[in-house]
């Protein structure tokens, strides 16, 4: 088991990139879980500590083409902050208001948050259901490579991506919605603020004639990853959205979901609040 | 034993030199290595906001902040508000307020509702609520908190 041995902070991306080579790094972010996960035991960290956030490639929220791109570093004060974010993907301000405290807010990124890859990850719900995808940068030989893989496919476990030791996560983006396309949020916890979720559940679509197109339902907490939800999103495809449909549809949806029992809830118990709160945000997106 | 590393900030606005441990936190620099002990150390994990200070103007809890990290910025602790007369308003709304009870809390709660009126100069009741979710006081005392933040809030209209 190898000590911790030097401590860096270098300032561009090539120089993070070339340090990512030792294959033992552990990268600092906002250290906002990084911390307590270190403190705790449950994580160690390796030979080399670097610190990414004088990087400013890493920053800033800018309209890129037909989508929008979030540095890696931007904290989750600045994606609420954002009137790009706000005009265009509302359902991520949202979620961010229920994200931990302002405290943590301040000083939590993004890409942090998504590398953490906690099963019940704020972020990755909205993200899941917005189509987003993450960059991933490398350095094979000179250049710098860069990589988009969907965010969908970016989850393998607790703790766990498809981010390969000499890869930074540099950004994510999101294509901008088509125009009517409504999207909720929910988080389920005991209290308002810094709660881990016991259940969270991002629906959304394009809303034409009470039914939602291109469909997509993301389910947290209720698995060993963030995941999408096909044969929820299937029966909801299309289908008008009277009571008898969503009565089926959040019947789907309780059957798709395998959740565990942890201190935060049984799995019966999470099932149950997949189920009804899938049926009470599909109630009020058939009014939106 | 972890590398140590040479760090420049300012702290209070006066410039500051310190080595530290790669993995020691912004808390414990604080408390053990500068002697500032008025930033508390309450859960470590950033769950109660005792040791809520400001880094480049927003605040932070400082456990969960690395010091190394500090290089290059400009902190804020409660020492530094004590002598700064923008916060004159907020530290006599807490004492008309009766906002300390045991005290412990107040440093952390200070620092967060000083970065709250700094956003939103004149926060409603739901706002000073939402903005200091993150500090926890066990004496319970959040409605005498939340009217002194709300009184200083008046003031500034």
């Amino acid at each position: 088991m190898t000590e911790l041995e030097r401590y860096v902070a270098p300032t561009t991306l090539a120089a993070a990139i070339d340090c990512l080579k030792d294959g033992e790094v552990t990268i600092l972010a906002g250290g906002t879980d990084l911390t307590p996960q270190t403190r705790a035991g449950r994580m160690r960290i390796k030979r080399t500590l670097m610190n990414i956030r004088r990087i400013p490639e890493l920053k800033g929220i800018a309209l890129d083409g037909g989508a929008i791109r979030i540095g890696a570093l931007t904290t989750i004060t600045e994606i609420m902050d954002s009137a790009l974010i706000a005009k265009h993907l509302p359902v991520l301000v949202e979620t961010c208001r229920h994200f931990a405290s302002d405290q943590i807010r301040n000083a939590g990124t993004l890409g942090g948050n998504l590398c953490n890859a906690s099963p019940a990850g704020d972020t990755a719900i909205p993200l899941l259901v917005l189509g987003a995808s993450v960059e991933l940068a490398s350095k094979p030989e000179d250049k710098i490579y860069r990589r988009s893989i969907p965010l969908s496919e970016f989850f393998v476990g607790p703790g766990q991506t498809r981010r390969s030791l000499c890869e930074l996560l540099t950004a994510v983006t999101v294509p901008l919605p088509a125009p009517g396309h409504v999207a909720r949020f929910h988080k389920f916890g005991t209290r308002v603020g810094l709660d881990i979720s016991t259940v969270s559940i991002g629906i959304g679509g394009t809303l034409k004639d009470g039914a939602l197109a291109a469909a997509r339902v993301a389910f947290g907490a209720v698995a060993a990853t963030p995941l999408r939800a096909a044969q929820t999103e299937a029966a909801l495809e299309g289908q008008r959205l009277d009571a008898a449909a969503i009565a089926r549809i959040a019947a789907v949806a309780r059957d798709e979901v395998h959740p565990i029992d942890d201190v935060r809830a049984t799995a019966w118990y999470r099932k149950e609040l997949i189920h009804n709160m899938t049926k009470r945000m599909l109630e009020n997106v058939a009014q939106a | 034993m972890s590398p140590k590393h040479d760090i420049e900030f300012a702290l209070n606005g006066i410039r500051q030199r310190v080595t530290v441990p790669a993995t020691m936190n912004t808390l414990e620099m604080l408390r053990d290595v500068l002697g500032l002990t008025g930033t508390k150390y309450g859960c470590g994990e950033g769950e109660c906001g005792a040791c809520t200070i400001q880094v480049d103007g927003v605040s932070m809890n400082s456990c969960l902040m690395f010091a190394v990290d500090c290089d290059g910025r400009e902190l804020t602790t409660i020492e530094g508000l004590a002598n700064d007369t923008r916060a004159d308003a907020l530290r006599a709304s807490f004492v008309e307020h009766g906002a300390v009870q045991c005290g412990f809390c107040t440093p952390g709660m200070v620092m967060q509702a000083d970065h709250l009126l700094h956003k939103h100069p004149e926060p409603d009741a739901e706002t000073i609520k939402a903005g200091i979710e993150g500090n926890i006081c066990r004496c319970t005392g959040y409605k005498k908190i939340v009217d002194a933040i709300a009184c200083v809030g008046c003031t500034n209209k």
